[in-house]
C-alpha cells in the first residue's frame, strides 16, 4: 500500500495526461466525425465516396496500428512536428491518430442519429426552401445530435479506455505509468493494479451516468 | 416510424431512365442549375482530393518512402513467407484462442447475470462491469507481470493477450448474451414456465435457442473488435502481424511507411471479411423464423439509438 501512496503525485498526473488526451482527441474527432457525417449524407457522390472509404478504413484498423504509424511514420519518417519538447510531440501524434479512429465512430453515430429524423422534417425544410446545407445545420442535425448523445457517451468512454494505447509510442499516460510502477515496485503490483483501475472506474463510470442524464433530459419529445 | 434514411432511395420511377437515379429526401432533385452546381462542386472536390494527394506523395518521395527498394521486398515470396505469415499466423491463433474462450466465458456470465439468485446476479454482474470498465492495455499488462509477481509464472507475451482478451471481450459478449435473452418476447418465458418447464429449462430449451439466433450478428461483429484488439500485443512485444509490420520488417528494409499500409491493407481485408459475415448473418436471423424477437445491435453499429441504423422503410 506504501508504494501506492508514495507515488501518489506520479499517478495523479499520468491520469492528468489520459484525461487531456481524451478531451483534445474527442474535440478533434467529434469535429471530423460531423464533418464525415454531412459529407456521407451530401449530394456529391464524391464526398459520400471519400467519407465512406474514411469510415471503412479506419473501423476496420487496429488503433494500435494507426497511433504507431502516427508515432512512427508520421513524425519520424517525415517530421511531423508540433513542438521541440518530445514528449509534447508525441502526445499531440497520438491525438491526431486517436482522433482520426474515433471521429469514423462519431461519424457513424451522427448518421445513425439523423436516420431517427422523422421524413416530415427534412421534407418540411425542403418545402420552405432550404437547402441542403441548412436542412441539415438548421433542422436535421440538430435533432440528430439530442438523438445520439448516449452513444456518443459510449464512444467518450471507449476513447478514454484507448487513449492507454498511447503507451505504444511511449506516450507516459495511465498505463505505460503503471507499468513503470510495475517495474519500479515488483512486490506492490496487486494494489497498484487497484490503484489504476480505480482511476479508470472514477473516469468512466461519471462519464457514462452524465450522458445517460443528457441524453434523457435532452431527448426530442415526438 | 419512417425516418430520414442516410442511404438514398429509389426515386418513385417515372420513367425507365430516371427511375435507377437515387435521391435523398434531405435534398431535392437536382434541377438544371442544380446539376451545374453540383458538377463544379464534384469537380473542385476532386481538384482539392488531388491536391492533397500530391502534396503527400510529394512529401513522401522527398523522404525516399516511395523508391523501389521500399516497396520491392512485398514482391518477394521469402518476405511474406518468413516474416509476415508467421505474425499473421500468431495474430490469428490469438484471436481464435482468445475466441474459443471468450464465447463461453460470455454465455456464463450473461447468463448468471439473469439467474435467479441474488448472489449469482451481483457476482456476474460484478466481474462484467469490471472487465468492460477497464482498458484493456492495463488488463494486458497486469496478467503480465502479476502472473509473475503475484504466482511466480512466467507468463509469455501470447498468455498475456489471450487472458486480456478473454476478460474483456467476454465481458461484452456477456452483455451480448443478457441483451439477447431480454430481447426474447416476455410470453415465451411466461407460457414456458406455465406449461410447467422449470427456469433452468426454460432457459436451455425455450430463451437460448431463440436467443442465439439473435445474438448471432452481435457476437460475429464483436469478434472483428477482438481480431483488431490482438495488435495490443504489440506494445508487449508479442510477435503478432503488427509487429511483423511495424518492427520486423523496418528493421530489414527500413520501410516503416510501407510495411504498416501493407500490414494495415491486410488487417483491414480480414476485419472486411469477418463484417461481412456478420452482416450475412444479421439478415439471415432478420428473415428468421427460429426466434420470436429481431436482431440485436451489433457492437460497432451505434444502434442504441431508437428507430435504429438505417431502420429499412416499412
Amino acid at each position: 500500500m506504501q508504494a501506492l501512496f508514495d507515488e501518489f503525485p506520479v499517478i495523479l498526473d499520468a491520469f492528468w495526461l489520459t484525461i487531456r488526451l481524451t478531451l483534445a482527441s474527442g474535440l478533434v474527432a467529434l469535429v471530423l466525425g460531423t464533418i464525415l457525417a454531412g459529407m456521407r449524407v451530401s449530394p456529391l457522390p464524391v464526398l459520400r465516396g471519400i467519407g465512406t472509404t474514411y469510415v471503412n478504413v479506419l473501423r476496420n484498423t487496429p488503433l494500435t496500428l494507426v497511433i504507431v504509424f502516427c508515432g512512427l511514420g508520421l513524425g519520424l519518417v517525415l517530421d511531423v512536428s508540433f513542438s521541440t519538447s518530445l514528449s509534447t510531440n508525441y502526445m499531440w501524434l497520438s491525438i491526431i491518430g486517436l482522433s482520426a479512429y474515433t471521429a469514423a465512430f462519431v461519424c457513424e453515430a451522427i448518421r445513425a442519429g439523423i436516420n431517427t429524423v422523422p421524413v416530415g422534417q427534412a421534407e418540411a425544410a425542403r418545402a420552405i426552401g432550404l437547402t441542403f446545407g441548412q436542412n441539415l445545420r438548421l433542422i436535421v442535425l440538430p435533432q440528430a445530435f439530442r438523438a445520439v448523445i448516449a452513444p456518443l457517451g459510449s464512444i467518450l468512454i471507449a476513447l478514454t479506455k484507448n487513449t492507454t494505447i498511447a503507451a505504444a509510442i511511449g506516450v507516459g499516460e495511465a498505463s505505460l505509468t503503471m507499468k513503470t510502477l510495475f517495474e519500479a515496485h515488483g512486490d506492490a503490483v496487486v494494489q497498484i493494479f487497484a490503484g489504476f483501475a480505480l482511476g479508470f472506474l472514477i473516469l468512466t463510470l461519471p462519464t457514462g451516468l452524465l450522458f445517460g442524464w443528457l441524453a434523457k433530459r435532452l431527448a426530442v419529445v415526438r | 416510424m419512417t425516418a430520414v434514411t442516410t442511404e438514398p432511395a429509389r426515386r418513385p420511377a417515372r420513367g425507365r431512365a430516371e427511375s435507377s437515379e437515387r435521391v435523398s429526401v434531405l435534398y431535392d432533385i437536382p434541377g438544371p442549375k442544380a446539376r451545374i452546381r453540383n458538377n463544379v462542386l464534384t469537380v473542385l472536390v476532386i481538384v482539392a482530393a488531388l491536391f492533397a494527394v500530391y502534396v503527400m506523395v510529394t512529401k513522401l518521395d522527398e523522404k525516399n518512402q516511395l523508391s523501389a527498394e521500399m516497396w520491392t521486398p512485398f514482391l518477394r515470396g521469402d518476405v511474406w513467407l518468413n516474416l509476415i505469415l508467421p505474425g499473421l499466423l500468431n495474430t490469428l491463433s490469438a484471436a481464435a484462442v482468445a475466441a474459443v474462450i471468450a464465447v463461453p466465458f460470455g454465455f456464463v456470465f450473461g447468463i448468471g447475470r439473469l439467474s435467479e439468485r441474488a448472489w449469482i446476479r451481483l457476482a456476474a454482474g460484478a466481474v462484467v462491469e469490471f472487465f468492460r470498465a477497464i482498458p484493456l492495455l492495463i488488463m494486458i499488462f497486469a496478467v503480465m507481470f502479476g502472473g509473475s509477481a503475484v504466482f511466480g509464472l512466467t507468463v509469455t507475451p501470447f498468455a498475456a493477450v489471450v487472458v486480456g482478451l478473454v476478460l474483456y471481450n467476454g465481458s461484452v459478449l456477456a452483455e451480448i448474451v443478457r441483451a439477447g435473452i431480454l430481447s426474447i418476447p416476455r410470453g415465451q418465458r411466461e407460457a414456458a414456465l406455465a406449461v410447467g418447464l422449470r427456469p433452468g429449462q426454460v432457459m436451455r430449451m425455450i430463451l437460448l435457442p431463440q436467443a442465439v439466433t439473435v445474438m448471432m450478428p452481435a457476437i460475429v461483429a464483436q469478434l472483428v473488435v477482438l481480431l483488431k484488439d490482438t495488435a495490443l500485443g504489440f506494445i508487449v512485444s508479442f510477435e503478432d502481424l503488427l509487429n511483423a509490420g511495424a518492427r520486423v520488417l523496418p528493421s530489414n528494409f527500413n520501410n516503416i511507411i510501407p510495411a504498416v499500409i501493407v500490414i494495415a491493407i491486410i488487417y483491414i481485408i480480414i476485419n472486411v471479411l469477418v463484417g461481412t459475415v456478420a452482416t450475412w448473418l444479421e439478415m439471415r436471423s432478420r428473415r428468421s423464423r427460429k426466434t420470436a424477437a429481431q436482431p440485436i445491435a451489433r457492437p460497432d453499429s451505434p444502434t442504441a439509438v431508437e428507430g435504429g441504423l438505417g431502420n429499412p422503410a416499412p
